[in-house]
């Protein structure tokens, strides 16, 4: 069974999916329905693949398991695939939200509907890849690759301003990515390997480390995104179908994450230590800033991206905080956020699809006729704003708990936009449901049908499940957390890092927080 | 599974069924389900606190593990001891009574299921608050009652100021939130754990510590004392984080009754009681905690002198009455705090009660200029309102006579160094409290009605399930001082906490009975010269309050208008948030990020793209082509040609 190809075996079966979707002739609408039933068993084949990996992976097991290698350009460039405590999750996800994308995508895509459903399958299996991905070569491929299904998928089936939102979405990402291409080939032709965990363990010297982080620091920061160039995200999404605001911020964003705690830390620890307050400080101004941008939105889509902005805040800081809490906290909130905001965005899609139109200032008193559809919302709200008890509270709880130990005044920042998330979620939650039912046009619409229920049962029930009890996830996380914590501190020494395991008592305390003393006398 | 399970998960299970079947199960059903589990629990909860506090029993049991992060571990766990206890007792005795009243109060709203599992959807987070062992789920109950309160005051959600008061008040006890989760960050930093016993057990290595906190180097424990703190105030209304309080009063009135008078606010009072081995190595914090709830005892109180909302008197009462009892924190007389915290808990709810019964009787008015001349029409509802005013004004040998004397002796008592600020505080609010309690009860019950006369046609007793839970909480509101202050301040007190509460500089409780005479008959005195002079300004000559108002317009619209706490916010904090958020919208994104960024270089590409015709077709597909072959090209070219370097 462990030699069992289950990686090849999730990169593919999505491919099959959409192969399957091509020989699918005509474009009546019982053409139609059958591509899009071939398009939820495969994404629900996927999913349980999926599950039967986790089931398949050694929680105790901190290194790289599932793993499957054959020469792809020449022996050092490989087809090499695996998973670990990192990245194994984000897989799940993914699986996770795909059948809830097609349900999603059922009649509100008319047009094009193979098309479409190909670019969501070969998404899939691209960001399958991207976490799979062993070698850097390989990862590299499905990074970019995973753009061009998605600028597709904004350009062909988004919104009035669908152009200028793809174009901005490719600009940004791709210059980022060139200059990562450029640090890749120079690692492969330094060290002689494509190999990541190879990669991970080799010893760059620490002036090469800087300009290598830099290099990958722009592809990834425009992933994730981080303030300033965060502002693709926003016109991707709001002009974006529903589905592919769903993959954008439950998935792609995720990207950057983990390219952080999969490259830019293990491969340069030094230079993540060196730029460690650089990545605060963007974060920061992001968490405030972007938090205060989404108080003063009036379209729905754009308030959750900003607010996305805001979160993924949260997630750099606590990576980049270096401990335990702090990287455990990031990579749930990642996960977390990956459910949350895709739910937010399949609210906004649903009354989309009856009234056309994501200006929060037509909506209002819609608990009056849609009751379910407003419990719906407010359980993910909560889940937005953080509240104990959801998946929202405990990543950005460990982050937050991360970035203290870290330095008090970053915890000190972000919590500000704890505040400020509330404030901008209940408004929003205010103008779309309480009040009374003025507005003629809304009087027709009709409360969740069973396709929607379907979509959101699943995500409440993960939402609560994290809250409550995420032993299971932090079970695949923790050891490969503290491995790559512990090759960290061997490489940078203990300068950062005792300051975060050991509880500090007297004048102990004193020497871990010079970085801002030296900024406030 | 034990009697605590059933006592914690009851209502959780009532707010499941009420909230998930309460369409199938129709309103009674619901109403039936939660007031059921809900009285379970309350009854259980007495002989706990028998189990607990007089056979001296403690529990900890586990019920779910939670998060384990590095050395970051905490758990659900229901943990009871004494304090625990007594919270069980309060909470759910309220919690029942009110579920009981609500069946009568609101039998004409269409939501009732909703709202029943609201009020036990509350109860569960109230009881997981009190209950924790560490502050994680301690937060989980103070966020999750949080959510409860912005439920229930925004309940009626069509009325525009409904909505606005839900929403301030999550916003505002976030403010506090965001102080009390730097201070659980603090507190791990500097023990390792945010379990209250492993932080107690390592509190004697750390007393002296100190660590950076904003680039300061401070005092640790003082630091961590002022944040939780401040999460606190949050929740309990004190000033400058007390101007959600009165708004909450938009919900229903048993939920003023519930959560905005015996239980929700006091969550604060029971987070310091709790912290108190913390408190008594932190003596700036207690100063600090001495002089804001001093603070907010006077103001809230001046306040409610002069309003003319029957609720809002009330509010302003428990907003003040809340001050008392962190007044007696900071004297280091936690039993005090807890014990007001109790029987408050009995008076205060019955007064929101009586003034629901009041406000049903006629026919939703709030506004007391309106009222007047209701006792004989509603005479048991004013004999209720009645025996909460004496017992909050603190007539002798009533509720509120034990507990609020003690605050102010321990408050004179005490070593703290604001500790004279917080007794004259307390003792110029007892007068007030008098004067604006029986302010309350002569203009809505004596004089002559100013209601229309079709109001007043329709004026009514409340029926048997309403006025049965004020009864109850009556005798509370009589008996609950002298039945239990032996145990909560008497010579009882050690055996009855049994360590829940620690003090450890010499003991004010004891110190605070041999202070001088005169000292321990002041409170009452100023409570019955609050009384003469609210006889003389609103029954015997009624005209002093207009001809005052008059006289001194600016100090009557100063104390009206809240000391304009409100519109000074929103000056400072509200308006500049939006407007920030806007320039940093426009100006920060649009402007100077895109402008210079992607529009620059996309016009710049556009403008090329137009000269060369061939890609001017402006379908994606081409550029997504492009892309695919660009990429190909730029890895295998790379990838070729570096092999061979």
């Amino acid at each position: 069974m462990a030699d069992w190809p289950i990686l090849t075996a999730l990169l593919l079966v999505p491919l099959f999916g959409a192969l399957l979707i091509l020989t699918i002739r005509g474009d009546s609408e019982q053409a139609q329905q059958n591509i899009r039933y071939v398009a939820l068993f495969t994404t629900l084949a996927e999913l349980l693949l999926a599950v039967i990996m986790w089931g398949m992976f050694d929680v105790g097991e901190a290194g790289f398991q599932l793993v499957e290698s054959h020469a792809w350009i020449g022996e050092n460039i490989r087809y090499k695939m695996g998973v670990d405590g990192i990245s194994m999750l984000f897989i799940v996800l993914s699986a996770f939200l795909m059948p809830l994308c097609i349900l999603a995508s059922w009649q509100s895509i008319t047009k094009r509907v193979k098309d479409y459903m190909i670019a969501f399958l070969v998404m899939e299996s691209l960001m399958v890849g991207v976490f799979g991905a062993l070698d850097i070569f390989l990862f590299y491929l499905f990074f970019e690759g995973g753009l061009i299904p998605m600028f597709l998928i904004i350009g062909v089936w988004g919104g009035a301003r669908r152009i200028y939102a793809s174009f901005k979405f490719f600009l940004y990402t791709l210059l980022g990515s060139l200059l990562m291409l450029v640090a890749i080939l120079w690692m492969y032709i330094d060290a002689g390997t494509a190999d990541i965990p190879t990669l991970m363990a080799a010893d760059f010297p620490a002036h090469v480390q800087t300009w290598l982080w830099l290099a990958f620091f722009a592809s990834f920061a425009v992933k994730m995104p981080m303030w300033p160039v965060h502002t693709w995200l926003p016109d991707a999404h709001v002009e974006a179908p529903t589905a592919g605001s769903v993959i954008l911020a439950g998935v792609l964003l995720k990207m950057g994450g983990y390219g952080f705690l999969r490259f830019s830390i293990p491969m340069f620890p030094e230079a993540s230590e060196y730029f460690a307050w650089l990545v605060f400080g963007l974060s920061m101004i992001a968490v405030v800033y972007t938090s205060l941008v989404a108080l003063a939105q009036e379209d729905m889509k754009k308030l959750i991206a900003y607010s996305s902005v805001a979160h993924m805040g949260f997630v750099t800081i606590g990576i980049f905080a270096l401990n335990d809490q702090g990287l455990e906290g990031s990579i749930f909130q990642m996960l977390s956020h990956g459910v949350v905001s895709a739910a937010l965005f399949l609210c906004v899609g649903v009354v989309y699809d009856r009234l056309h139109t994501r200006e929060i200032s037509r909506y209002g008193g819609l608990v009056n006729i849609m009751p379910k559809y407003a419990v719906v919302f407010m359980i993910f709200t909560l889940g937005a704003v953080g509240l104990p008890g959801t998946s929202g509270f405990v990543g950005e709880f460990l982050a937050l708990t991360g970035a203290y130990l870290r330095d008090s005044w970053i915890a000190f920042v972000a919590a500000i936009g704890v505040i400020l998330g509330a404030a901008y979620m209940l408004y929003l939650y205010r103008r779309l449901f309480f009040g009374e039912l003025l507005k003629e046009d809304l009087k027709a619409m009709v409360d969740l049908n069973g396709r929607e229920i379907a979509i959101f049962a699943p995500l409440i029930a993960v939402v609560l499940w994290m809250g409550f009890y995420p032993k299971p996830f932090f079970d695949v996380i923790n050891p490969s957390v503290e491995a790559l914590l512990s090759a960290h501190r061997g490489s940078v020494g203990d300068v950062a890092a005792t300051t975060m395991t050991e509880p500090l008592t007297g004048q102990a305390a004193v020497p871990s927080v010079d970085h801002e003393n030296k900024g406030s006398h | 599974m034990s009697q605590f399970h059933i006592i914690v998960f009851g209502p959780l299970l009532g707010f499941l069924i009420a909230g998930l079947f309460g369409r199938r199960l129709g309103d009674r059903g619901a109403m039936g389900v939660t007031t059921g589990l809900v009285t379970l629990s309350a009854v259980l909860s007495a002989f706990a606190l028998k189990d607990v506090a007089f056979d001296h029993n403690q529990y900890r049991i586990l019920v779910l593990e939670w998060v384990r992060s590095g050395t970051l571990s905490f758990d659900w766990v229901l943990n009871i001891d004494t304090l625990t206890a007594v919270m069980l007792v309060v909470v759910n005795t309220v919690s029942a009574l009110v579920h009981w009243y609500s069946i009568g109060y609101m039998s004409h709203d269409p939501h009732r299921s909703r709202f029943f599992a609201y009020l036990s959807l509350f109860t569960f987070a109230m009881l997981m608050l009190v209950t924790s062992d560490n502050l994680v789920q301690m937060f989980f109950g103070w966020e999750g009652v949080g959510l409860a309160s912005y439920l229930l005051i925004g309940f009626w959600f069509k009325k525009p100021s409904a909505n606005a008061a839900a929403i301030k008040a999550f916003v505002v006890n976030r403010v506090g939130d965001f102080g009390f989760s730097l201070g659980i960050f603090a507190l791990f930093m500097l023990t390792g754990s945010v379990v209250f016993a492993d932080i107690f057990a390592s509190l004697d290595g750390v007393a002296d510590a100190r660590f950076i906190f904003l680039g300061y180097e401070v005092h640790a424990l003082t630091t961590i004392a002022v944040l939780l703190f401040i999460g606190a105030m949050g929740k309990s209304a004190q000033l400058f984080l007390h101007t959600w309080l009165p708004d909450a009063m938009e919900g229903p009135t048993p939920v003023s009754a519930l959560i905005h008078a015996a239980t929700m606010v006091t969550a604060g009072v029971f987070l310091m009681a709790r912290m108190s081995p913390i408190l008594e190595l932190a003596p700036g914090a207690m100063t600090l905690i001495m002089v804001i709830g001093g603070a907010t005892a006077f103001f809230a109180a001046s306040v409610g002198l002069v309003q003319n909302d029957i609720k809002r008197v009330i509010a302003y009462s428990t907003c003040s009455q809340l001050g008392y009892m962190f007044v007696a924190i900071g004297a280091s007389a936690y039993g005090a705090a807890i014990f007001h915290l109790f029987t408050h808990a009995f008076f205060k709810a019955l007064l929101f009660l009586g003034a629901g019964s009041v406000i049903h009787a006629m026919s939703d008015e709030q506004d007391m200029r309106k009222m007047g001349g209701l006792s004989k029409m509603i005479p048991l509802t004013y004999v209720m309102m009645m025996v909460g005013t004496l017992a909050l004004t603190g007539f002798p040998y009533t509720a509120g006579f034990f507990s609020k004397d003690m605050i102010i002796e321990a408050a004179f008592a005490t070593h703290n160094s604001m500790g004279s600020f917080g007794f004259l505080m307390t003792v110029v609010a007892a007068f007030m409290t008098s004067f604006y309690s029986w302010r309350l009860v002569f203009m809505t019950f004596h004089g002559t009605p100013r209601a229309d006369e079709k109001v007043m046609s329709h004026v009514h007793e409340s029926p048997a399930v309403m006025w049965v839970p004020l009864a109850i909480l009556a005798v509370g509101a009589i008996a609950a001082g002298f039945v239990f202050s032996d145990y909560f301040i008497g010579h009882d007190r050690f055996d009855f906490w049994a360590g829940a509460l620690v003090t450890s500089h010499g003991d004010v409780m004891d110190e605070a009975h041999h202070i001088p005479g005169w000292i321990k008959w002041l409170p009452t005195g100023m409570m019955a010269l609050g009384f003469l002079l609210s006889v003389l300004f609103y029954v015997v000559k009624p005209g002093i309050p207009k001809s005052m108002a008059a006289t001194f317009p600016g100090a009557y619209k100063f104390l009206l208008n809240k000391w304009y706490f409100d519109e000074l916010y929103d000056r400072i904090f509200v308006r500049p948030a939006f407007w920030l958020g806007r320039v940093l919208w426009i100006r920060g994104d649009q402007k100077t990020i895109d402008g210079f960024g992607p529009d620059g270089i996309a016009a710049t590409v556009l403008a090329a793209a137009k000269r060369i015709r061939v890609l001017q077709s402006g379908y994606v597909y081409h550029y997504a082509f492009a892309m695919l072959i660009g990429i190909a090209i730029v890895i295998s070219y790379f990838v070729l040609t570096g092999g061979g370097f």
